[in-house]
């Protein structure tokens, strides 16, 4: 199937959802909106005519200086029609989240942790969103484009593993 | 310290916390796991990543396109061939390269070597995991044997950098050819070493078989995906499904597993080995003569006669390495069939000469958040062989 038929698919599937869609390098991507964005998810993992059984990735983009600033990008796979597709959702700078698919496929899981560690963005609703790449006392998100390359980090107390409360 | 009296009479009762990790000494890789044991069972297996950040995707947005591809060699040092092959197959499709045909034997032959030594890096320390020591020895005598044509032919046995944007570095050497087929027989001998001592030994058998077990929906669920996905019974290959780099040329099979165990998981890579070869053997029979490189200034820098004898040259090489080359803005997302799974670079391009953001997708992150699935039940000595099968490497799963 080519990336203009699924384009047309998923309008006939979930009509007025995507607010933008376009085909770049063969490649369907489609924008929508953050509160329609679980029900689409949703409608691209059940319905068979879709079925986008994997997310393969979940990443963002800081488009520093532009509005919306940043960009989460889910990358789809559905492995019975062997087609792909990007999903993106636009966030603006103060306070970005959007909500978690981490229920919908478990790879989401650590994926939106990385992208919680890396930039910032939170996703409500997951079950355990901590950082992942970097320790729990890093301060800031180092992917965000306004955080420094070679910034230093605070020197951190040393975790005491004997200090806690251990259960006997 | 506690009184004896506050300690509960039935220690088995009680669920204890053991941290392993972060530098065992039998995982091969820095990685943490915070168990809960219940005796010697696995409850709950928290796994701690990132011991290796060392910040690819920020250090990447910093240089130019080509100095982006030494990073790619240090995501996975076993197969550094496929991340540099990943890498520029996402670049060219946005600068809209096609690369000589030549060019795209040479990255699907050195692709499939990188990957046998992937797979047998893997085997190997698997098996000695597990207690099978000479297998270990021998699988890294067989890798050995790789890696000096790796070096013959890129120069270098683990950083090869051996791809550039539009093309390689450098074209075989005149023996290569011979030096592949004397490296593969040799390889064929201790294969079937490797097989005779382990597939039916049973002490392997019995630590291998049915531990670590994901279903079929479990691991698409969890985005598992190469040798850990297709042992689950999926028979999803990047290069069948979605042919890069002249992959549809070759006769090849994908080895598919049925239980989703350890064992399953074991077999599914030593059947790709097998099936690595013979594409190797198809390339090395079919490979045409030709360029290795395209013939397009905006990309690939001039020889070095015409950077020494010509302004122009001179010019244009100033340009490309102070500059960089200029990659029309846009996006794309490239998958190769990197040996631990879909291996993929989601780049995003401003029109600059710098990569405006660079993402990788690495198979073994998603590998390791399943881990705490496959392990539970089990016993603290099978954390081990399942995470030796899962095969992480550090400098990819962290980046």
């Amino acid at each position: 199937m080519s990336g203009d038929e699924l384009l047309a698919q998923l309008e006939s599937a979930a009509p007025g959802v995507a607010t933008e869609g376009r085909v770049e390098l063969g490649e369907p991507i489609v924008v929508v909106e953050r509160d329609a964005a679980r029900e689409f998810f949703r409608a691209l993992r059940d319905r068979p005519e879709l079925g986008f059984n994997f997310l393969i990735d979940v990443t963002a983009v800081d488009y520093l200086g532009r509005s919306p600033r940043f960009e989460v990008v889910y990358e789809l796979f559905s492995l019975p029609h062997n087609h792909r597709l990007r999903v993106k959702i636009r966030l603006a700078e103060a306070d970005p989240w959007v909500h978690s698919l981490a229920d919908l496929w478990k790879s989401a899981n650590w994926l939106e942790r990385e992208v919680w560690d890396m930039f910032g963005i939170r996703f409500t609703g997951h079950p355990d969103l901590r950082r992942i790449l970097m320790y729990e006392e890093f301060v800031g998100h180092p992917l965000r484009r306004d955080y420094p390359v070679g910034k230093r980090q605070p020197l951190t107390e040393e975790r005491d593993p004997i200090a806690r409360d251990w259960k006997f | 310290m506690v009184h004896a009296d506050a300690l509960p009479l039935d220690p088995a009762e009680e669920i204890m916390e053991i941290q392993m990790g972060p530098s065992h000494p039998a995982t091969h890789g820095t990685i943490k796991f915070n168990l809960k044991l219940d005796g010697e069972e696995v409850v709950e297996c928290d796994t701690e990543v990132g011991y290796l950040h060392r910040g690819f995707e920020k250090m990447i947005e910093q240089g130019t396109w080509t100095q982006a591809i030494p990073y790619t060699d240090r995501l996975n040092y076993v197969s550094p061939l496929i991340n540099n092959v990943g890498y520029a197959l996402a670049v060219e499709r946005l600068c809209g390269i096609e690369v000589p045909e030549r060019c795209q034997y040479i990255r699907v032959i050195m692709s499939e070597i990188s990957r046998i030594a992937d797979h047998l890096t893997c085997l190997g320390m698997g098996a000695s995991e597990v207690g099978a020591m000479t297998v270990g020895f021998l699988t890294n005598e067989s890798r050995e044997l790789l890696w000096d044509i790796i070096e013959a032919v890129t120069g270098a046995r683990v950083t090869v950098s051996y791809t550039r944007i539009g093309g390689v570095t450098r074209d075989f050497t005149p023996d290569t050819s011979d030096r592949i087929h004397a490296a593969f027989k040799n390889l064929r001998a201790i294969l079937s070493d490797c097989d005779k001592l382990i597939t039916r030994n049973r002490i392997f058998y019995d630590r291998m078989v049915g531990i670590g077990v994901l279903s079929q929906e479990d691991a698409i669920s969890y985005g598992l995906t190469g040798p850990l996905l297709r042992a689950s019974g999926v028979s999803y290959d990047v290069r069948k499904a979605q042919p890069y780099s002249g992959y549809e040329k070759f006769d090849f099979e994908v080895p598919v597993g049925s239980k989703g165990d350890n064992y399953d998981r074991f077999l599914v890579r030593f059947n790709e080995i097998d099936q690595s070869v013979r594409i190797v053997e198809q390339g090395l029979r079919d490979i045409p003569d030709g360029p290795v490189r395209i013939d397009d200034p905006r990309y690939v820098l001039p020889d070095k006669s015409d950077v020494y004898n010509s302004i122009e040259g001179l010019m244009n090489h100033f340009k490309l390495i102070m500059e960089g080359a200029k990659v029309p803005a846009g996006e794309v997302y490239q998958a190769v069939e990197g040996a631990n799974g879909e291996l993929g670079f989601y780049i995003v391009s401003d029109g600059s000469g710098r990569p405006y953001r660079c993402r990788v997708r690495p198979p073994c992150f998603l590998a390791m958040g399943a881990l705490g699935q496959m392990l539970k039940g089990h016993m603290v000595a099978d954390i081990i062989p399942t995470f030796g099968m899962i095969n992480m490497i550090g400098g990819e799963c962290d980046r």
